[in-house]
């Protein structure tokens, strides 16, 4: 247990022992610690970097301090509280682990979604994709000193937590996607809003690039650094923009299509030198390719339901509630017990913006999960990045830790 | 602001209680220290950004070492492994200093009950002022920060010894 | 393009014990001890050059208490495949897969940490995610939640008492 009156800091170099090079215990080098209260390592994060000067010969990260806990406490409430948690975990891509985990769930009970609600859900997913670039995008130049980069991209952000707030109530954990398809549908102001959106954002993005990519500061703190072969990327486990700017094409929402993705036309940025500059490049790319997805989604929007009728899992809506017993007996079960899927195991994988996010649900047939993993991106990026920050100045560091975008809720969970 | 009096009719000198002029000063320009830790830390992002802008308060500057702010936001949950490093940042801020607990996470814990986190921040540190909600909207912090502003604006010199 | 599970039962047939199939996908469960042939086989043979993720699962009360699924995917061929083992409750080890899948490394700590899984070969095994000198396997289901009791006001004035307040 932790007192306030019990604190004392271990800082040992023995601990290290093993992971830094004996160098360190000479003192040709130095073990300096970057703490994890610090403002460029994007959440709590602590390295142990092993200097030479000022170049890094080892980092070590040691991670751990945001640990809350979510997968043991989801065991502990029925599926749709522990949906509450989910936002949680990644908390700049709150509605894509929502959906990653009602797509486990919808899975493992073999529950139809409704096609409007997947493409709302599209649409959701998609602009929680540039929320999420745009604060990896504004942090991530602060770091690098750009600050008005910083400043323009929150105020794009405050435009779509707007439109977030319009349909769920709450800007960021908006709890929106439940299983068998959306809490409610959207309201009439979300169509105009998103198209002004849709028409006002672009020229946004360009004004971005306009500011860094040609810019020579940028480009020489970026280009070069952090390094990452395609086969290096692949065999530690990396996804998502950090693989495709190594020059793999892969990307889940096209290999693997969910929620009716197919359905729409969009490329997939690829990068070549697999540096800090084509992560960048890729993930800016990826906010125009969002954009498109969601005006073609717009525009196709069919009529429908917006949740699945599949009583045993989907309450009914109140007003069924007057006039039929069925409905009645179905919200109260599904109130005092929650629903029960069948027993089993499933894996899915959907495309956060920062990789692959998959979620591993084991169901006992009881209305509570027996064990939800969640199989998080930054987590594996993390331990990859040693590997990609040796040889380094400790300023390549920041940049590094930076484009490979980790968010320590999605790291630690 | 306390009451100020001018004196020696138009020849601009005041006076004030010491107090007030001190509180003045300190709420006027209170430097927060960087720790966000999660999701509040966002919302603490966008409150500091143009929108909601924080430095129409006196807090442009987010100082990311303890020695130089007066104000704590803890924004986020604090897990027990960080609880240490919480406390010892707080000893390391010269007084005066003020704790703002930002969110439900921090204030009690909020949606997690369980043995990683630490159950509100109010076992490690003194807390002023709770700021509930998930995350806060930025509208809420600010009434935080000007709520932990009256508080200050009520502290006597008796106090200060 | 090979099936991966007539490949496997072909070339390791004492070692898979199941085949399930369930909602579109394919879990094989092999035996503990055969784990990293069985990947390098499925890696450099099968194509599956992808280690997705690395799942522990408490089974408490039931033997073998303790399941490690590995989640395979063939990037050249778009497949996936689940392989499984089962580790007994008394003292779990299995051998480590980093040799194969480099990928593995901090998802094994993980459940070496949160589980209490031991990895033999392993090139780190240490706390990952508790503090180091923590006590017990969180993720265990005989550990308990510790939760703390919700302070309403009926039972506000007792809960205030027992609760550490920081003074100073």
């Amino acid at each position: 247990m932790t007192h306030a009156d019990e604190v004392h800091w271990q800082g040992d170099l023995d601990e290290l022992r093993g992971l830094v090079s004996e160098r360190a215990f000479t003192g040709e080098t130095m073990v300096l610690n970057m703490g994890p209260q610090h403002p460029s390592t994007h959440g709590v994060l602590r390295l142990a970097l092993e200097l030479d000067g000022e170049t890094v010969v080892n980092c070590v990260p040691d991670i751990g301090y945001l640990h809350t806990g979510i997968e043991k406490n989801m065991e502990a409430k029925k599926y749709d509280q522990a949906l509450v948690m989910t936002d949680r975990i990644d908390y700049l891509n709150p509605m894509g682990n929502e959906l990653v985990y009602c797509l486990a769930i919808e899975k493992l009970a073999e529950l139809d979604v409704p096609l409007r609600a997947q493409y709302v859900r599209v649409i959701v997913a998609e602009l929680t994709r540039i929320n999420s670039h745009l604060v990896w995008l504004g942090t991530h130049a602060l770091d690098i000193g750009a600050m008005s980069v910083f400043l323009y991209c929150f105020r794009e952000r405050e435009k779509l937590l707007d439109i977030f707030e319009m349909i769920s109530g709450q800007r960021m954990m908006a709890s929106y996607i439940r299983p068998g398809g959306l809490w409610r549908d959207v309201t009439p102001d979300f169509e105009p809003a998103v198209r002004d959106f849709l028409d006002y954002f672009p020229r946004r993005i360009d004004d971005y690039e306009k500011l860094l990519t040609d810019n020579p500061l940028w480009l020489d703190r970026t280009q070069g650094v952090g390094f990452l072969s395609a086969q290096d990327a692949i065999t530690l486990g990396c996804t998502g923009p950090t693989l495709r700017a190594s020059g793999v094409s892969w990307d889940i929402r096209k290999a693997i299509p969910y929620s009716s993705y197919d359905h729409f036309e969009f490329d997939i940025p690829v990068g070549q030198h697999g540096d800090v500059y084509d992560r960048y490049l890729c993930r800016i790319e990826e906010m125009r390719q969002s954009l498109r997805i969601v005006r073609q989604a717009l525009d196709n929007l069919p009529d429908g339901p917006f949740r699945s009728n599949n009583r045993k899992y989907v309450p009914p809506p109140r007003s069924e509630l007057g006039h039929s017993m069925e409905a009645v007996i179905h919200h109260f079960k599904l109130w005092t017990e929650g629903f029960r899927p069948p027993k089993g195991e499933v894996y899915v994988r959907v495309e956060s913006p920062r990789g692959e996010l998959g979620c591993f649900l084991v169901s006992d047939g009881s209305p509570k999960p027996w064990r939800v993993h969640l199989r998080t991106p930054s987590f594996i990026h993390l331990s990859a990045l040693p590997h990609m920050s040796n040889g380094y100045l400790i300023a390549d560091l920041v940049g590094i830790i930076g484009s490979i975008d980790i968010v320590l809720g999605d790291c630690d969970r | 602001m306390g009451l100020i009096t001018p004196k020696l009719g138009n020849m601009g000198a005041v006076t004030m209680r010491l107090e007030d002029a001190v509180n003045w000063a300190r709420t006027n320009a209170m430097w927060p220290l960087l720790f966000g830790l999660a999701c509040c830390a966002i919302e603490m992002m966008s409150t500091q950004a143009s929108n909601y802008d924080l430095s129409r308060f006196g807090m442009e500057l987010m100082r990311p070492s303890p020695r130089q702010s007066d104000l704590m936001i803890v924004a986020g949950r604090v897990s027990r492994k960080m609880a240490p490093v919480l406390r010892q940042l707080y000893d390391q801020m010269p007084a005066p200093k003020w704790v703002l607990s930002m969110g439900d996470c921090a204030s009690c814990t909020g949606v997690f009950n369980n043995y990683a986190l630490v159950q509100g921040v109010d076992e490690l540190v003194p807390v002023d002022v709770y700021v509930a909600g998930c995350p806060p909207r930025p509208e809420q912090l600010i009434h935080g920060i000007i709520t932990l502003h009256e508080k200050v604006k009520q502290e006597r010199l008796v106090h200060w010894s | 393009m090979l099936d991966p599970v007539e490949s496997l039962q072909a070339t390791f047939p004492d070692a898979v014990l199941d085949v399930l199939h369930f909602r579109g996908e394919t879990t094989v469960i092999v035996k503990a001890e055969q784990i990293v042939n069985i990947c390098r086989h499925c890696r450099d043979t099968l194509g599956f050059n992808f280690l997705s993720d690395v799942a522990g699962v408490d089974y408490y009360p039931q033997e073998p208490r303790f399941g490690l699924a590995y989640h395979l995917y063939s990037m050249i061929d778009n497949q996936s495949l689940r392989l499984k083992i089962y580790l007994p409750g008394e003292n779990p080890v299995a051998p480590s897969i980093t040799s194969v899948y480099p990928a593995a490394n901090w998802q094994e700590r993980e459940y070496y940490d949160l589980l209490g899984i031991t990895f033999t070969d392993h090139p780190d095994l240490r706390r990952i995610l508790m503090p180091d000198d923590w006590q017990g396997h969180p993720l265990r289901k005989d550990y308990p939640l510790g939760y703390e009791t919700v302070q309403f006001t009926f039972n506000f004035d007792e809960i205030n008492k027992h609760k550490p307040y920081a003074r100073e």
